[in-house]
């Protein structure tokens, strides 16, 4: 193929992955609401309400405070989107090739996913509102927060892989390609298990949803980094976070449930990408459901001092045992190995 | 800008005090509690006026309250919808003739509905969210 024809089947892939992501997003947060509903016994509304949301928020006026700093205002909420359409593209949607899933890896994902929380923090400091102000720091705090086990995490999978010999561990494809759970031991299993549950306690804060909403805390914040935005500003940001609900469900998916439907059953190639990908969002619902759903009905906010602690004493300590168990279980498969 | 459909299915809620007794904010929580509901037609109580379709007002406008009264206001979006809840906020009610009132809440801002009862039952709050829809819905029709 040429430079010109890679280039543009490229551009054409990303924005369908990226029309992809944003209507797949969009229904996972009805999905949510819905469960959620059900789960308090009630009924609840329609898969589509975040699509409604949204259309509503477009005919609504867009208010831009008068202290704040407009183009910084402005263009927060479309670096969000755009940022959180770009992680998508590095991460494997079922046996589709995603369209930038050789140019980066684990780590480059990593420093992605701080890239729409780092806009809304701008935009928060931006509005020029007291309250959006707290709520900036805040976000920053758990930043810092659950970075450190997500880091753990990420790690910890990478080396596991590199110990049993997979070529370029951090590579999303090679990790997608080597299901984790098949290379370790009984040992590694009881780490892998641990790092599983450090990342599905980091995702809910990566998606600033109950326990860990603080930032947005609507009962103490009046919605916080959120509080001025309005519009079609405020559409963007739903946007966004419906974008990165479905990345945090495929990441977890990529790194802990790779498997693909294709793999199991034979099937012509056509069908089994469809499967395939039907298979993966049915993965992702139900990563969501666990990590999102079930966390913000049953359990109540966190102080913002708490968010801290649980993430860097708790959960970075669970994350080091799952390390550490990981190290002991390659040791053992080594000297297995030699004996 | 003209409300579309979809501006119907879909209202957020800011609660307003403008001096009640709280007897109107306890119903207000009644009503979305999940025995009534109303998540089912896409309406949530919000925590800033940024992001509101809908105003409640409860109570009288107290002196103090008017300033905020005007200000939360022109803080909400257009195009935006006032419900006034209680007999306080439509006629005084039992503070009718108090020395620190600047009247009904229809004397400061324009309100759209108006629920009476001291405190309205829940019933009532969402038979007005009701007539705040086939208002919407006249107006679309309407700057059609
Ligand atoms: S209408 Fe009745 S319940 Fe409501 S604020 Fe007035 S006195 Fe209280």
């Amino acid at each position: 193929m040429t430079l010109a024809g890679t280039i543009g089947s490229i551009i054409l892939w990303t924005v369908l992955v990226s029309l992809f992501g944003l209507v797949a997003g969009l229904f996972l947060l009805g999905i949510d609401r819905k469960l959620a509903a059900h789960m308090q016994a009630r009924i609840g509304p329609p898969l589509r309400q975040p699509f409604i949301d949204i259309r509503k928020l477009l005919v609504k006026e867009n208010i831009v405070p008068e202290n704040a700093i407009p183009w910084l205002f402005n263009s927060a909420p479309v670096i969000a989107v755009v940022s959180s359409l770009v992680i998508l593209l590095y991460i494997p949607l079922g046996s589709l090739i995603s369209p930038l899933g050789m140019y980066g890896d684990l780590i480059l994902v990593m420093y992605l996913l701080t890239i729409p929380a780092l806009a809304m923090v701008a935009g928060g400091f931006a509005s020029g509102s007291p309250y959006a102000t707290v709520g900036a720091q805040r976000e920053m705090v758990t930043m810092i927060g659950y970075e450190f086990p997500l880091a753990i995490v990420v790690i910890g999978i990478a080396w596991r892989l590199w110990a049993a010999g997979v070529a370029h561990p951090f590579l999303l494809s090679s990790i997608a390609g080597n299901p984790i759970w098949g290379i370790v031991g009984p040992l590694g299993i009881i780490g892998l298990i641990l790092l599983l549950i450090v990342l599905a306690v980091v995702t809910p804060a990566e998606l600033s949803r109950i326990p860990f909403d603080t930032q947005e805390a609507e009962t103490e914040l009046a919605g916080g980094l959120l509080v001025e935005y309005s519009g079609r500003n405020l559409a963007l940001f739903s946007l966004s976070t419906a974008v990165k609900t479905l990345v945090m469900g495929a990441l977890a998916v990529a790194i802990f449930f790779p498997w693909n439907l294709s793999s199991f059953v034979a099937m012509p190639a056509g069908v089994a990408q469809v499967a395939d990908l039907l298979f993966f969002l049915a993965k992702v619902v139900l990563v969501m459901f666990i990590t999102v759903t079930l966390v913000r009905v049953g359990m109540a906010r966190f102080r913002i001092n708490q968010v801290v602690t649980v993430y860097w004493v708790h959960f970075a300590l669970i994350g080091l045992a799952g390390l550490l168990l990981l190290m002991a279980d390659s040791a053992l498969g080594t000297a297995a190995g030699v004996l | 800008m003209k409300p579309t459909p979809s501006f119907n299915r879909s209202l957020w809620v800011y609660h307003f005090n403008s001096g009640s007794c709280n007897g109107c904010e306890i119903e207000i929580v009644a009503a979305i509690t999940p025995r009534y509901d109303p998540e089912r037609f896409g309406i949530k109580l919000v925590g800033s006026p940024r992001h509101a379709d809908v105003m409640l007002v409860t109570g009288p406008v107290v002196k103090k309250m008017k300033d905020r009264l005007l200000r939360v206001y022109s803080q909400i979006p257009d195009p935006k919808v006032v419900m006034c809840i209680g007999t306080c906020g439509i006629s005084g009610g039992v503070f009718y003739d108090s020395y620190n009132l600047e009247g009904p809440v229809d004397e400061v801002i324009p309100v759209d509905v108006y629920v009476p009862g001291c405190p309205p039952r829940p019933e009532a709050i969402i038979h007005g969210v009701v007539t705040a829809l086939a208002k919407l819905e006249r107006l679309e029709g309407g700057s059609a």
